[in-house]
């Protein structure tokens, strides 16, 4: 028990640094002379950060909607940035996954990968700590770094290791998310000279007038429909899957998504709820998009990852409709979407990479009857097809069926056109399915193919296990959230339109209480009124 | 007599250095050129004594010497500290280059200190003149190194080209002086804020000067419309005195564009303000979008250093001490790549190659991992990727900028921050996602490496700890500029 007393209070700094000093190990050790031992020390290293994470499963109250296993320590004092950590029942199963999905990838990588396998290595660990990082920072400069400075291994990942395209992919790829998180960057600087403080919570309460809010919003938006992506900024999303690494596709659709979705919830909405609900229905607008178009694009794709990508993307479309049609069951089925999303896209993405270390293709049409060949194979694609088709015992199903009920409540075409996704998802899956495994075999290639063997046959063992533990017993999902999931729709019910107004009343006395009509002013005006108040670069000395 | 031994003594770093660069002069003419290496110690030596002085002088309060000519505060000795542990890293750098391409001379060493004793005087210049002096001091050593390679006919040129661009810059410069000073009748910078203060603003001669010592100082950095020489004098200089061409002086330029801006014409921070914006905005746009089409290196980081000024105005711009602290820091930040961005350059070349083109970078990483990870440090750096300093260089110089109200040119300036990520990127890609076309093993002095390796780490380092750098930044302009 004594471990457990030292790091007792620093289970986030443990869960985020542990996996980067390994990675920096596994560099500093591991070459491609001794692949074995570059692997197993991965793959140590993977195992420790996942266990070292376990305390927030083991030890999280349910009960308490707040944050909990909060460190606090002072980092830039110049600009009151805080070391500030803390997790809440929407970032603590996150977190899991996150630290889950990373021992998949090294495990995924062992024998594929056979050039600069340290590198690859220490990319996921490292990735995997920034990762873990972005979902528990509560300081808004701290979540900026970590955000950013895991778009650099992801684009090492995707441009060493990568297809023929890889350089396009990866430049594109890097190029769309900078651009957004720089505008929300400038969204961090503003809040900052307005409260004076990067501290999250500090800007939940900041009042702020409509005008404002929605430009914040906006700013955020940028950074975060991006990553998650929403349609029309989707487009890196295809190019990066493709041509990216197994490993690589996992992440990005497992948790590089997710970090879009969780971070509507943890800045985006909650720092300016009004405009959150005033552009709820060009968000509802664009998730449904989302959900229909792209899964009709999804329909007519040639290649298999290509096809996963944009399924992927569909069904980012039930996480953000989740979100902003405000209930509980709404929120509470968007977030065990994207749980459930990280297994299902993490599993698929893995067969192809089956298929394709086998056959260096992704091609639909070079196969065909694989399951002749690969019965084993096929029987775990055909459960994983079902459940990102949403079929009731995975846990595809849950999540979706879930934003369709409370979609139902909100409104019923919003509900009726995402529930086509229910035959659109089966469509596009179960019809891949079938030309790639059932039918004829297709050629010699096909006939040679092996089944998968015990190391494969472990992770989409273990990934199935989650599919349908969750399918069946969602329970553990919806106890983390569901605290939480109140609390933000109790803030979000809150407006801060009121407090904004009776705060700007008193400087300008005699105009207008509208908040929105003060705005124009406040944007810049009141950044320069603020100035006492922040504490700056020279202040603190 | 012992007013003078005090005003001394407030210039010992800059005598400890004009003392061996006169020692070095002439113990050259005695020197075997096998025993050259005495005189490359010598000057490390003179740069660390003059940097312990530097140091040591480090007081709270503003001091004068020699009539106010010069003046002694915080600032000017943590610029000074600045410039010297900058100075030591490139004579670091530049050793084994020069003497392999048989310019390990004593003069080079002799004009390096000359220029670093100019800067020193820029930096403590508190009166027109002396700033003018130390200006040309600088410039006037600068223009000789950069034709230090005769032969070179290449170099020749730049050295013209900068010359003839760099004395016409100086004459703007002396010109805007000289309308200052008819118009306020002092070279005194506190005697100039004081009479400005109590004169006319509007006075056509005092905005005309203001205008002239603005485009002066635009040109010695390098920015937008007077940045026509920085690409062609990066080029062709040998890579050594590119290095010492794009870094520490710009430390001597950042402390008179606060000494003539922000402390002697403080008074016209509306009309000064204004100029910066422009062209903070255009360096931004014009040296990002070049960059873009540029295929030698040297070249790319010639357009880079004029986007990175357009940054660095953002800070000035804010007319505060907030907006000052900030350019100071990312001054140093931009400082601290530079050198590691050329010194990979250095580390590259060998005998009869200069590895400046930017396929000359390609499969780096195969080649040597470490040397192509410093790289890439340096260049997500540069691009303002955290975790990096050059993150926080930009973030607050930025801060300060939308803290003065510029919103909408910050918003441009992150957009064009995007722009300028794609072609640090590009080199990032060369090293990392391409095959080597050349396999030769990496040969690199020992002491070379070393420091190189601390000069990358560290851009590393202080970007995850960024805060002793902002203190000292920060404590620096406000116990200065009170």
């Amino acid at each position: 028990m004594i471990p457990t007393n030292i790091f007792n209070g620093h289970v986030l700094s443990l869960s985020i640094w542990l996996p980067i000093l390994a990675g920096i190990v596994v560099l500093s050790i591991g070459t491609d002379k001794r692949p074995n031992l570059t692997r197993w020390l991965a793959l140590a290293g993977g195992l420790l950060a996942l266990l070292v994470t376990l305390p927030l499963y083991l030890q999280f109250n349910y009960a308490e909607a707040g944050f909990q296993f909060q460190e606090m320590a002072k980092w830039i004092p110049s600009f009151n940035v805080n070391y500030h950590l803390g997790v809440d029942g929407i970032a603590a199963p996150l977190i899991l996954l996150t630290a889950f999905t990373t021992v998949i990838v090294i495990i995924a990588a062992w024998e594929v990968i056979t050039n600069n396998i340290a590198q690859y290595m220490a990319a996921f660990l490292i990735m995997s700590g920034l990762m873990i990082g972005v979902f528990s920072a509560l300081d808004g400069l701290l979540y900026y770094v970590f955000w950013e400075s895991m778009l650099i291994p992801m684009f090492l990942v995707i441009g060493i290791w990568g297809g023929e395209n890889r350089v396009y992919a990866t430049i594109k790829f890097f190029l769309y998310t900078l651009l957004g998180s720089l505008l929300m960057l400038v969204a961090f600087i503003y809040l900052y000279h307005q409260t004076g403080s990067f501290e999250i919570t500090d800007y939940y309460q900041l009042p702020l007038p409509l005008k404002v809010q929605i430009l914040i919003f906006l700013a955020f938006f940028m950074a975060f429909a991006v990553k998650i992506p929403m349609w029309p900024v989707h487009t890196w999303l295809p190019d990066a899957h493709v041509e990216a690494p197994t490993g690589g596709s996992v992440v990005l659709a497992a948790i590089m998504l997710k970090l879009g979705g969780y971070s509507f919830l943890r800045f985006a909405m909650p720092i300016a709820p009004d405009a959150a609900h005033f552009l709820s229905g060009f968000m509802i607008a664009l998730s449904l998009i989302a959900i229909v178009y792209i899964a009709l694009v999804a329909l007519v794709q040639k290649d298999m990852k290509k096809l996963i990508a944009y399924s992927s993307i569909s069904h980012m479309g039930f996480v953000t409709l989740g979100f902003f049609i405000f209930s509980q069951l709404g929120l509470e089925g968007a977030i065990v979407q994207m749980i459930s999303h990280g297994f299902i896209s993490a599993a698929m993405f893995l067969c192809v990479g089956v298929l394709y270390d086998r056959m260096h293709s992704r091609n639909i049409a070079d196969y065909g009857g694989v399951v002749n060949t690969m019965p084993i194979f096929a029987a775990f694609v055909v459960l994983f097809a079902m459940a990102n088709s949403g079929l009731p015992g995975t846990s595809g199903f849950v999540g979706e069926f879930m934003v369709i009920l409370a979609a139902i409540k909100f409104n019923f075409w919003v509900a009726f056109l995402a529930a086509t996704t229910l035959i659109f998802g089966a469509a596009y899956t179960l019809w891949m399915v079938k030309r790639v495994f059932y039918g004829e075999i297709a050629n010699n290639h096909v006939a040679a193919l092996k089944d998968i063997n015990k190391r494969e046959c472990l992770i989409l063992g273990v990934l199935a296990a989650m599919v349908l533990g969750f399918g069946v017993y969602p329970k553990p999902i919806t106890d983390f959230t569901h605290a939480t999931a109140a609390q933000f729709l109790q803030h979000m019910n809150t407006s801060k339109l009121i407090v904004s107004a009776l705060a700007t009343q008193s400087p300008v006395a005699g105009t207008s209480l509208s908040g929105a009509s003060l705005s124009g002013a406040s944007l810049i005006g009141t950044s320069a009124s603020a100035t006492s108040s922040s504490i700056l670069i020279v202040g603190t000395k | 007599m012992e007013n003078f031994n005090i005003d001394l003594f407030a210039a010992l770093p800059e005598l400890t250095l004009l003392t061996m660069a006169m020692t070095i002069l002439i113990l050259d003419l005695f020197l075997k050129p096998k025993k050259r290496i005495a005189i490359y110690l010598l000057a490390q030596f003179a740069i660390f004594v003059a940097g312990y002085f530097a140091f040591q002088g480090i007081t709270q309060s503003v001091g004068y010497a020699f009539g106010n000519l010069f003046v002694d505060d915080t600032l000017s000795h943590v610029l000074k500290l600045f410039t010297l542990i900058g100075a030591a890293i490139m004579l670091v750098y530049t050793r084994h280059y020069m003497k392999q391409r048989g310019l390990f001379r004593g003069e080079y060493y002799a004009l390096s200190l000359f220029a670093m004793v100019g800067m020193m005087v820029m930096i403590s210049g508190h009166n027109l003149l002396t700033i003018y002096m130390g200006l040309e001091l600088l410039s006037l050593c600068l223009y000789a190194l950069v034709a230090f390679d005769r032969d070179n006919a290449r170099a020749t040129e730049a050295a013209m080209k900068y010359f003839v661009l760099g004395a016409l810059a100086s004459g703007m410069l002396l010109y805007g002086m000289s309308m200052i000073y008819g118009m306020t009748g002092s070279l005194d910078l506190t005697v100039i804020t004081s009479t400005i203060q109590e004169s006319d603003l509007k006075n056509p001669v005092l905005i005309l000067g203001l205008v002239f010592i603005v485009a002066g100082l635009a040109f010695k950095f390098g920015a937008v419309p007077f940045q026509m020489w920085v690409p062609d004098v990066y080029e062709g200089s040998p890579t050594a005195i590119t290095m010492l061409i794009g870094s520490i002086p710009k430390f001597a330029a950042f402390a008179i564009a606060i000494r003539l801006l922000a402390q002697g014409l403080q008074p016209m921070v509306a009309d000064w303000q204004n100029m910066l914006l422009l062209m903070a905005v255009l360096s931004i746009t014009i040296g990002n979008i070049s960059a873009i089409a540029q295929t030698n290196l040297k070249r790319m980081l010639a357009y880079s250093t004029i986007s990175h000024i357009g940054f660095l105005f953002f800070g000035l711009l804010s007319g505060n001490l907030n907006g000052y602290a900030s350019s100071m820091f990312y001054i140093s930040a931009y400082v601290l790549m530079t050198l590691a961005g050329f010194g990979m350059i250095l580390l590259l070349s060998h005998k009869g190659f200069e590895a400046e083109q930017l396929d000359d970078l390609k499969g780096l990483n195969t080649r040597s991992p470490w040397a192509a990870f410093l790289m890439l440090i340096t260049m997500f750096s540069m691009a303002g990727v955290p975790p990096t300093i050059g993150f926080y260089a930009k973030f607050t110089v930025l801060q300060a900028a939308l803290q003065a109200g510029y919103i909408w040119a910050v918003v441009f300036a992150v957009l064009m921050a995007a722009v300028g990520a794609f072609y640090y990127l590009r080199v990032v890609r060369l090293m990392y996602f391409d095959a080597p076309t050349n396999n030769a093993p990496i040969h690199a002095t020992f002491d070379m490496q070393v420091m190189l390796s601390i000069n990358a780490v560290a851009l590393l380092m202080l970007g995850l700890l960024p805060q002793s750098l902002m203190a000292i930044c920060g404590w620096a302009i406000t116990s200065s500029l009170q």
